[in-house]
């Protein structure tokens, strides 16, 4: 690879690789420190500050974290509430009392069967269990009922929302399809017919391919512009 | 797993004639093939269909003939489908979808007489050649049975006999002859698999497809010499779904087509793959 | 330093007067085989490698973590690796019959014992990383390469690890020390025969995570073969890191 290519491109390391040497230095987030090396945990991007070093991993299981919008798939019905699964080794649960308005039990496959997805929020995590509410739908939760779900690494869920928003907002109005991103990977997409959603299905992908790439928003905007985007 | 909502889009892709990656009802997904996978093996392959990944190796061996074959060589065809390629697959006996791939596989082989088993007689009624197809999956994203069938052909055509000194009964494993083994190519079977769901009939499913199916019909077919109308030597239903007649005569007829189609990929394969030998047997000569 | 020590040594290795004077293949004592390495072979897993170190080719592919209670575990607040080792029937030359066989039983078990030290399975409590290799082709050292693609795997995988593994073969031939033997080489007969010593090191702490001996050796030759291996599987290390960092 050409310096110059390189220059495009962020730091990749492996598990056991030494990134960073200094007594001030702090290890961050899958790093630890052996004596004055700050050593990478992850196969991942390092992520270098003035006092810290961290690595943000390329792959792996979603860490789930209180107040993240995820979407699961209801696994089964229990007795007041549903276990719901968002991927990796979690037991997910939706409380009955965690939903807005009174549903009673005999209600509940109705509300959400076996195999619905629904947008859902993370309200308290403790070890792999974790429990999940339906409360505040402003946020956009609820069940999907149609559109298109692309599966996506959760490592790349941050490139594909941008900073504050701005790289899904670039995908949004150019395929003109609601997107929602769950942090743990799926991301819903719904447009008014197939072939834009179809449409906005590509583009994630494109961002995919291309997440360690820097000025990586001008390429997604050249690639909508390149294949038929609206805006 | 699939996610239901994703079942309901690939339904309603299917039903509109034209699906998620784009394709045709009848059209097949990109196909790659590589010989020579192990050099340990008498003949191997790699066949890609899409993301599909299927390796063949044909090993050989001597041993005493059937009974009630004395003079012929035989022939055993197995399927792993090794949990490296899907969460789905699990260590242990044979799981039924194995069993029946590899049924469907060597009936194929065997009724087309696409080998012929008499030349592989050493001493009749005392020892024969016997040959083993060994089929192994590394990814699985649908239509396993197309993807092995293929590969069980390309490696038997790719495969060459193991130097064997007859006096002592040895085979010298990984020295190879240039004979090929005894086949009879205008018999050479191909095997394609039509999936249905509702009304709508399509070959080569993706993993995704192939979750929504209700049902399947595999089709073996050759154009033996001499023969006016093409030959189905094996066919398989699966599925719960049933089929009219007339889906399964224009399956049949459909059959036809893709045959030509796969044939002329198979023979441009193997001429290359042949001619690449022949290269590399002249360099070795020539360093001799 | 260690390599001149080495280098010292192959000198007395010629004076010893050794019956293997040179390799088979005109390598080089501490030369290896060629190797390439490439991750992300099989789509559906989390992780995968392919390793092939000469004409000994392994696959590797990681699935995980996933929930998993096991009724006797000691201890509930580690995760545990599942590892299964096959090779394929037409990977050697007389057929080895699919289904479990116990060579590949033991070689499953030493390989996890291999990565478990490095799999940080604190981490993941009440779960189960399975690993899966295959080996599509042999020609020696195939648990060495076996372990090298599956240290790939759980990399790419995103299971975090304290460190890579890597593993070579090392051998005696006669009197002299060679690293990555091939299937010649395990079968020479001359003087003393051969000996054959699969090694893992971790790559950061030059710690050993697999040792087993086939044959016998000196305790004084034995030290010299250490020292091939930690060299040997530096030079791997490399090769792993390059294929992760290439990853598409």
């Amino acid at each position: 690879m050409t310096p110059k290519e390189k220059a495009g491109k962020r730091e990749i390391v492996i598990p056991g690789e030494i990134i960073a040497g200094g007594e001030d230095i702090l290890p961050g987030d899958w790093t630890t420190k052996e004596g004055k090396n700050i050593i990478s945990l992850r196969f991942g991007i390092v992520d270098k500050s003035d006092r810290l070093t961290k690595v943000i991993p390329l792959s792996g299981v979603y860490i789930p974290r209180r107040g993240n919008i995820v979407i699961g798939e209801i696994r089964d019905l229990a007795m007041s509430g549903w276990m719901v699964d968002i991927g990796g080794p979690y037991s997910a649960f939706l409380a009955l009392r965690e939903c807005p308005g009174f549903i009673e039990e005999s209600e509940m496959e109705t509300v959400y069967g076996i195999g619905d997805l629904i947008v859902v929020k993370i309200s308290d995590v403790k070890r792999t269990a974790v429990d999940l509410t339906m409360k505040h739908r402003e946020n956009g939760l609820g069940k999907i009922n149609d559109g298109l779900i692309v599966r996506v690494n959760p490592h790349r869920v941050p490139r594909i929302i941008g900073k504050e928003g701005s790289m899904v907002k670039i995908i949004r109005d150019a395929t003109n399809c609601m997107i929602t991103v769950g942090q743990n990977g799926p991301v819903w997409i719904k447009g008014d017919n197939i072939k834009d959603q179809l449409f906005a299905e590509k583009a994630i992908n494109f961002i995919i391919a291309n997440t360690t790439s820097d000025g990586l928003t001008e390429k997604v905007e050249e690639w909508l512009k390149a294949n038929g985007g609206k805006k | 797993m699939t996610y239901k909502i994703t079942r309901k889009n690939v339904a309603e892709a299917l039903n509109s004639n034209e699906r998620l990656d784009g394709r045709k009802l009848l059209e097949q997904r990109q196909i790659e093939i590589s010989f020579g996978v192990s050099n340990k093996a008498e003949g191997s392959v790699r066949v890609k269909m899409g993301k599909t990944e299927v390796l063949a190796g044909i090993k050989m061996g001597v041993q005493e003939p059937y009974t009630d074959h004395e003079n012929e060589g035989t022939m055993m065809t197995s399927m792993e489908l090794l949990p490296l390629a899907s969460s789905n697959f699990e260590y242990g006996q044979p799981s039924i979808e194995a069993v029946e791939i590899a049924r469907v596989v060597d009936r194929g082989i065997r009724e087309s007489r696409f080998i012929d088993f008499a030349k592989l007689s050493i001493v009749d009624g005392e020892k024969v050649w016997s040959v083993f197809i060994d089929l192994v999956t590394i990814n699985d994203d649908g239509n396993l049975i197309d993807a092995s069938a293929l590969a069980a052909i390309l490696a038997l055509l790719a495969a060459r006999f193991p130097v064997y000194d007859e006096k002592a009964d040895k085979i010298e494993f990984g020295e190879f002859t240039d004979k090929k083994l005894p086949l009879n190519l205008e018999n050479l079977p191909l095997t394609m698999t039509f999936f249905k769901l509702g009304e709508k009939i399509f070959i080569d499913p993706t993993g995704e497809e192939e979750d929504v199916t209700e049902g399947r019909i595999t089709i073996e077919v050759s154009k033996p010499a001499g023969e006016k109308s093409e030959m189905i030597n094996a066919m398989q239903k699966g599925g719960d779904a049933t089929f009219s007649v007339e889906e399964v005569g224009s399956m049949v007829e459909e059959a036809t087509k893709i045959f030509k189609k796969l044939k002329s990929l198979v023979d441009e394969e193997v001429d290359k793959f042949e001619k690449s030998a022949e290269k590399g047997a002249k360099k070795k000569g020539k360093k001799d | 330093m260690a390599e001149g020590k080495w280098r010292e040594k192959i000198k007395m290795a010629k004076e010893e007067k050794s019956l293997y004077k040179e390799r088979v293949d005109g390598r080089k004592f501490d030369e290896l085989r060629p190797i390439s390495a490439k991750v992300g072979v099989v789509p559906n897993a989390d992780g995968s490698a392919i390793f092939s170190q000469g004409d000994t080719i392994a696959i590797a592919a990681v699935y995980g973590p996933k929930i998993f209670h096991p009724k006797n575990q000691q201890n509930p607040e580690k995760g545990v690796l599942r590892v299964h080792y096959g090779m394929l029937s037409f990977s050697v030359g007389e057929r080895i019959r699919p289904g479990l066989n116990r060579r590949s039983q033991e070689i499953s078990k030493v390989t996890e014992w291999a990565l478990n030290p490095v799999v940080m399975l604190d981490e993941l409590p009440g779960t189960a990383v399975d690993i899966h290799i295959n080996i599509i082709q042999a020609n020696a050292g195939t648990r060495c390469a076996g372990i090298n693609a599956a240290a790939m795997a759980l990399a790419h995988a995103g299971i975090p690890m304290k460190s890579m593994v890597s593993a070579v073969a090392v051998g005696k031939m006669d009197k002299t020390i060679v690293a990555d033997v091939n299937k010649e080489e395990e079968d020479f007969e001359e003087g003393e025969g051969a000996t054959d010593m699969p090694m893992a090191y971790l790559s950061n702490s030059d710690k050993i995570s697999l040792l087993q001996l086939d044959g016998r050796i000196q305790t004084d030759k034995f030290k010299e073969a250490l020292e091939a291996g930690k060299e040997a599987c530096k030079k791997i290390f490399e090769i792993q890191k390059k294929a992760l960092k290439e990853a598409e």
